[in-house]
């Protein structure tokens, strides 16, 4: 199989449990796998949790780590995709000084030609989100960098994939609904 | 559904035990589960609890019953430093596959996470090593927890639970309904198994020249051993046993073709790499089996059979892969494959085996020289129990010599810590398979080394009774590593040599007869009176103090590579 390290996104849906999170960040731990990122949720069937996590490794591995986590009793199931196979995206927080967006036009010109929103504006500060892949965050981070950032943050990645996940299936659900 | 009754949450935990048939525990008491002792004192009639002297003592015991009786093995401890005594034991279960639920006492639920007097994350620490796990602050989820504690352990790839019961839910009361666990619909045991994959693997099977099958506990586990002698014999393939698959086929089974692995036998790690098919039955393909994988099997076709769908291509990439029970999937294989007999590929195995003897064997079971060997030993337990004792056996050299030499009629015979290799697991688990299969002979073998890791469990038997046959081998070193510095690190024994008590004396402390010996002439004997006596008994054999094992894969090797000396 081929050893070229890819990014993978692995979708696990689970019963809401206690520990579990625990239970999934250890398979990656053991094999000493960096978690690039994670994020849990609701998923599209009522009391069924999703989690998404980012790595970065090689297929053989990536399917070896799958099914140790489809293993663990509370998973109903786990998937990996690569980013071809999903359709993704991040959440970024910008929060700039209100005085640059009075003083600086250049920065609403920014604001516009990025498709980036404005959440807050406050007599100190604004706070502009951006959602989109990683490329366009981190282009908004670059473009406003200089006029100074208060804060930035970013969510971890979610995505949905494009074939189905039959979840409904593996769990015997009707879902003619 | 029976009538509901208002009862505290430790007289739950009894009664889900006796629901599901429990009727021994082991296990060591303290505060945090003082509640549940109080029942099982109340209930001392139904249940009885073996007090050990360590709480990894109950685990190993826990496992040596299960390991024996197809049972689920129970331990209780309080929290703290009870619960995280408990966490060998669970990981050997882990990695062994052995069906064990543990109980562990925590702290009242209003003092979690303050760092109170014995407070510890068990649930934190046990993640990993549990197949499953959970903590219970209400004791209303006690009868849904412990009723999926137990399927969860014994179904599927059996494994440890551990469940985690706050002073608190232990003491609150509830109305008690108990229904047994049978599904989970994030859970899926037993896969179901593909009809074309068998038919894939009948016609490889049927068109092989020098098949070989590599057997492994899953046999066992499955309760198939039948079903798999049946297979061996219509299909006439050699087989050859992981150290947890001994006793699956009896030892003296004309196809039966040894041991494979690290200290395996010469012929079946040789021919590995000449085989055309290699049939690998309910084992994992771990690193001592296969030594380096680069060169391990390549010419072959492989296919495996599995229950558990993480082992698939984990290792070894397999050209068949046969999901499902043993159980359910080699009926179905047998009744497709041809009757063969394989004469001149087994002549091989016969050759080798030759070879072997000469160079190891007779002189380990056979020995010349003034020193006792330990294959001397096992042979003569061999004679005087007839080959129908249970064995359990530590870890080190005397281990595989154990494994080499003992010979087994039935199954479930062999105890021993095979992934997580546990010194001090023989004697507490000598205990355990004493008390899963009262009637029978059970030997335990252990080395110097680990015989002083669990030595404690000697009060357990005092107090007990419990008539198992302890034999310590005893060559003053933690031999096995002393065999690899001498092979590996010019011979520098970093602290390898032991300066040993007077084990003689230790064991007339807990009024166990015993007995030593330095000499060959009183060898035989000895094992006689101590296979004879109706009591527990010790003996000590003074073993050659710098003998190596071999056949030896050594490490990063072939297993062709296997060498005599």
């Amino acid at each position: 199989m081929n050893n070229k390290i890819n990014t993978y996104t692995v979708s696990i849906y689970t019963e809401n449990n206690l520990g579990l999170l625990n239970r999934i960040s250890a398979i990656f731990l053991k094999r000493h796998i960096s978690i690039e990122s994670l994020t849990t949720s609701q998923s599209e069937i009522n009391n069924i949790f999703r989690f998404v996590i980012i790595v970065s490794i090689s297929e053989p591995k990536i399917k070896r780590i799958t099914k140790q986590i489809e293993k663990q009793i509370e998973v109903i199931a786990a998937f990996y995709h690569t980013d071809k196979e999903t359709i993704y995206l991040e959440t970024a927080l910008y929060k700039v000084k209100s005085k640059s967006l009075f003083d600086e036009k250049h920065i609403q010109k920014i604001i516009k030609e990025s498709q980036a929103n404005i959440v807050t504006v406050s007599p100190n500060y604004f706070v502009i989100e951006k959602t989109g892949w990683r490329k366009e965050t981190e282009s908004l981070y670059d473009s406003l960098e200089p006029y100074g950032l208060l804060q930035f943050v970013r969510s971890g990645r979610i995505s949905v994939s494009k074939e189905p996940m039959n979840i409904s299936n593996i769990l015997g659900l009707n879902t003619d609904k | 559904m029976k009538k509901s009754i208002k009862i505290s949450g430790a007289e739950a935990v009894i009664r889900c035990l006796l629901e599901e048939g429990v009727d021994l525990i082991y296990g060591y008491p303290g505060g945090a589960i003082m509640p549940i002792y109080d029942e099982l004192y109340k209930f001392q009639d139904k249940l009885t609890h073996i007090l050990t002297r360590h709480e990894q003592g109950a685990t190993h015991a826990a496992q040596g019953y299960s390991r024996v009786s197809g049972k689920v093995g129970v331990v209780t401890a309080t929290s703290g430093p009870g619960a995280t005594n408990l966490v060998t034991g669970i990981a050997d279960a882990q990695i062994d596959s052995t069906p064990m639920v543990c109980i562990t006492g925590q702290v009242a639920s209003h003092l979690l996470g303050s760092d109170a007097f014995q407070e510890t994350d068990i649930i934190g620490i046990s993640t990993p090593v549990t197949k499953w796990n959970c903590q219970i602050t209400k004791a209303e989820d006690i009868p849904g927890v412990l009723a999926k504690a137990f399927y969860i352990a014994k179904s599927g790839r059996p494994g440890p639970v551990l469940i985690d019961i706050t002073k608190d839910a232990q003491f609150e009361l509830m109305e008690f309904n108990y229904q047994k666990c049978n599904s989970l619909r994030s859970y899926k045991p037993v896969p179901v198994y593909s009809l074309k994959e068998i038919k894939n693997a009948a016609e490889l099977i049927n068109s092989a020249k020098k098949p070989l099958i590599v057997w492994g506990q899953g046999v066992i586990l499955g309760n198939a051993e039948n079903e798999f002698k049946e297979f061996v014999e219509k299909t006439g393939i050699p087989a050859a046993w992981t150290i947890l698959g001994l006793s699956g086929l009896p030892t003296e089974h004309p196809l039966n073709v040894g041991m494979v692995g690290m200290h395996g036998n010469y012929g079946p790690n040789v021919l590995t790499n000449e085989c055309d098919i290699l049939l690998a039955i309910g084992m994992r393909f771990d690193d001592r089996v296969t030594g380096n994988l680069d060169y391990y099997a390549k010419q072959a076709k492989i296919i495996h059979f599995e229950i558990d769908p993480a082992e698939l291509n984990k290792n070894i990439e397999v050209d068949i892969e046969i999901l499902g029970d043993v159980k359910e999937t080699i009926p179905e294989l047998i009744k497709i494959v041809e009757q063969k007999t394989y004469p001149k590929w087994i002549e091989k195995f016969h050759s080798f085996y030759k070879k072997e003897y000469e160079k190891v064997i007779k002189d380990d079971l056979y020995p010349v020289k003034e020193g006792l060997t330990m294959g001397e030993v096992i042979k003569e337990i061999n004679e005087a129990s007839n080959g129908d004792a249970i064995i359990v056996s530590d870890v080190g050299q005397h281990q595989m010599v154990t494994c080499r030499y003992a010979k087994f009629n039935e199954s479930k015979s062999n105890v021993t810590s095979g992934g997580l290799g546990t010194m001090g697991f023989a004697l507490p688990a000598a205990i355990g398979a004493k008390m899963g299969a009262p009637n029978r002979e059970v030997v335990a073998v252990i080395g110097d080394g680990g015989y002083q890791m669990t030595i404690q469990e000697l009060g357990t038997i005092f107090q007990t009774g419990c008539a198992v046959k302890i034999v310590v081998l005893n060559n003053e070193f933690l031999g096995m590593v002393r065999q690899w510095q001498q092979m590996f690190f010019d011979k520098r024994y970093a602290s390898t040599e032991m300066i040993n008590p007077d084990f003689i004396t230790i064991a007339k402390g807990y009024n166990i007869e015993a007995k030593k010996v330095d000499k060959r002439v009183d060898l035989k004997s000895s094992v006689q009176k101590m296979i004879s006596s109706e009591k527990p008994y010790f003996l000590e054999v003074r073993v050659e103090k710098e003998a190596n094992v071999f056949p030896m894969i050594p490490s990063g090797a072939s297993v062709s590579d296997v060498r005599l000396e």
